[in-house]
């Protein structure tokens, strides 16, 4: 057990801790009751439910005073077994599984299974470009709707609620977007194996323009209101710092990641779909404190709103496609083939049996796949021994490895720092715990 | 430096130790014959090849074959770009192989689930207790063995008996094979 001598207090910690020694007084020497206090530690429960825990996160802090000197985050209490239950199902059937992993960001998390799925079947280069832009746009706005919960969250719990509201006003737009494009607005799922499940709806690309103008302006707004806003930047700069090689040596991935001063992003560094024909910058950080890992995710917003805009002008077939651009594989063994020829045509009935009873056919074999998710990497090993159903799926959440800093991360930090760390670090315990 | 470059000089120092790679979906797999030394590679690969980000850890059960345990080591380097994926085999009375959270600290937690889920141990870990499960839990789940239902155990209440909401319903399909009637859902039973 380490005592708060041994910590190497960290900003503000540190700061507060000096001013502490200046201040003690040389005077009468504590009494006997008060000397048995000094240097007793307190074991401080932190959730697991607890606001700023963003879900059932509880977090063991052992405390000197003020000063955490040890923190052992425990996890598991959203642990459903998805990769229990992947091995059980096909692959189609695992789709609304994964709405559930990082439920703030339910299409890019379809998008990035079904990319993973279509890589072990190699099909994932026959991808038609409307598909792939539809793809794109739908992991644009879940990146942008989990920055904003991410950044109205961490506001609210060092105490600016206002920017909660503003940042939530714009997610509801994104939800009404979610909910006439997939009929749903939490749990979407809404790609498939080789495609969608559907095309966007008329209107649709006008809505999302216009949401792309409103949100442009509230990004602006909340910058207005914290980017040089004295407290919150007394609360966050220098606090919960993570140098680049440490980011690394974690595993950190994601904002957190380029938080730190590394930009790397697998949009740029391995771009899937149609990334690499897109316009747009991928924001660092310089010191890799919690103000540095805000500012990256808000730069991130105006970057999707900006490929946005690329995609929504330049998707082929435009708005209503009119000329009928595909957008699944044509391939009845992988798509479901539409449901009025199923009833009319044999081949399309057969098609039809075959891939609801056995799911696609993937060959045997096994690949990594990761996308750039809001949160980080998100990745999916498939192990295949051939078949409609995984031999093996093993979900690399971001989440989960985002979190294991924390041990490293919050010691020598002072209790009120760990909410803006957890803010900062910005995790969703469904896909933690999985 | 691709990714079979780097494979090809993991051959060059540890020799036998490593398979030819294969390739598949331009990823490259090399196997380590022997996961007592997984460390050591993991070592020269971070140090003199430059895999300094350990994507994923996982592991698979093949269940029924010799070994049974198979470690799955997704590795990437920042510098050069490159992917590269190690395995290595363990046996079921083994179940222990070191650990490489020297090598990488993410692979801690990594480390933590496969023995939560699978019951592989790794020797030197620091700190290997369940993480998603609680302490005291007698099994582990991720294993083909243990029944997607569940198992009874001493503690009735706690780790749950009854069926599970998916088992044996019209949605569970079993893995592999391409027999329509023995993949034919509604016939498993939780044994099966």
């Amino acid at each position: 057990m380490s005592t708060v001598q041994e910590v190497q207090f960290r900003e503000p910690a540190a700061r507060a801790a000096q001013a502490a020694e200046t201040l003690r007084p040389v005077a009468p020497s504590p009494t006997e009751d008060l000397r048995d206090i000094q240097g007793e530690k307190m074991v401080l429960n932190m959730g697991p439910s607890h606001p700023s825990t963003h879900g059932v996160l509880r977090i063991v802090l052992e405390m000197d005073g003020e000063i955490i000197t040890k923190a052992s985050p425990d996890i598991g209490y959203l642990h459903r077994g998805d990769e229990k239950i992947a091995e059980n199902m096909t692959y189609t059937q695992f789709i609304p599984y994964t709405d559930r992993l990082d439920y703030l960001a339910p299409l890019a998390n379809n998008v990035a299974y079904a990319l993973a799925v279509e890589k072990l079947m190699g099909i994932d280069k026959q991808l038609p470009p409307r598909c792939q832009y539809i793809r794109v746009i739908c992991c644009e706005l879940a990146r942008i709707s989990a920055h904003l919960l991410g950044i109205g969250c961490f506001a609210m719990d060092v105490g600016a609620l206002t920017v909660f509201l503003h940042t939530f006003t714009e997610r509801e737009k994104i939800y009404n977007l979610c909910e006439s494009l997939t009929g749903a607005r939490f749990t979407t799922s809404y790609t498939r194996i080789g495609g969608l499940s559907r095309d966007l709806p008329s209107g649709w690309v006008a809505q999302c323009r216009k949401f792309c103008d409103e949100a442009a302006v509230a990004v602006d707004e909340v910058d207005k209101l914290l980017t040089r806003n004295r407290i919150w930047v007394d609360r966050t700069k220098n606090v919960g710092t993570i140098p680049r090689d440490v980011a690394i040596d974690f595993g950190l991935t994601g904002p957190n990641l380029r938080g730190s001063g590394f930009e790397y992003d697998l949009r740029k560094a391995h771009p899937y779909l149609i990334y690499d024909q897109l316009q747009f910058d991928v924001p660092a950080g310089s010191v890799g404190d919690c103000y540095d890992r805000y500012l990256v995710r808000m730069e991130e917003i105006r970057q999707s709103i900006r490929i946005l805009r690329q995609c929504l002008d330049r998707i082929p077939g435009g708005a209503d496609n009119k000329n009928g651009e595909p957008i699944n594989i044509p391939d009845g063994k992988t798509v479901l083939p539409p449901k009025e020829r199923v009833m009319t045509s044999m081949e399309e009935l057969i098609h039809q049996f075959i891939l609801v009873t056995q799911g696609v056919n993937a060959p045997p074999g096994e690949i990594y796949f990761g996308a750039e998710n809001p949160k980080g990497e998100l990745g999916f090993y498939i192990h295949s021994k051939g078949g409609g159903t995984p031999n093996r799926l093993k979900i690399r959440a971001p989440s989960f490895v985002n979190l294991s800093i924390l041990s490293w991360l919050l010691p020598g930090h002072m209790m009120s720092d760990t909410v803006a760390i957890l803010g900062s670090i910005d995790f969703v315990m469904g896909e933690c715990d999985r | 430096m691709s990714a079979i470059d780097s494979a090809r000089k993991l051959k060059d120092q540890f020799g036998d130790l490593i398979s030819e790679p294969a390739e598949f979906r331009a990823e490259i797999t090399v196997q380590i014959g022997d996961a007592e030394r997984i460390a050591e590679v993991c070592a020269f690969a971070k140090k003199d090849l430059g895999f300094d980000y350990l994507v994923d850890l996982s592991s698979v059960d093949n269940y029924g074959d010799d070994p049974r345990w198979t470690l799955v080591y997704e590795m990437y380097g920042y510098g050069h770009h490159g992917h590269l994926r190690l395995k290595t085999g363990v046996s079921e009375e083994k179940s222990e192989l070191p650990t490489v959270t020297s090598v990488w600290k993410t692979a801690d937690w990594h480390e933590r689930e496969i023995y939560d889920m699978m019951g592989i141990r790794f020797r030197g870990h620091p700190d290997l207790r369940r993480i998603l499960m609680w302490e005291g839990y007698p099994y582990f789940p991720l294993r083909k063995d243990f029944p997607l239902a569940g198992k009874p155990s001493e503690l009735p209440e706690v780790a749950f008996s009854r069926p599970a909401p998916l088992e044996g319903g019209p949605f569970v399909t079993a893995p592999g094979g391409k027999d329509a009637i023995a993949r034919e859902p509604r016939v498993r039973t939780p044994e099966g």
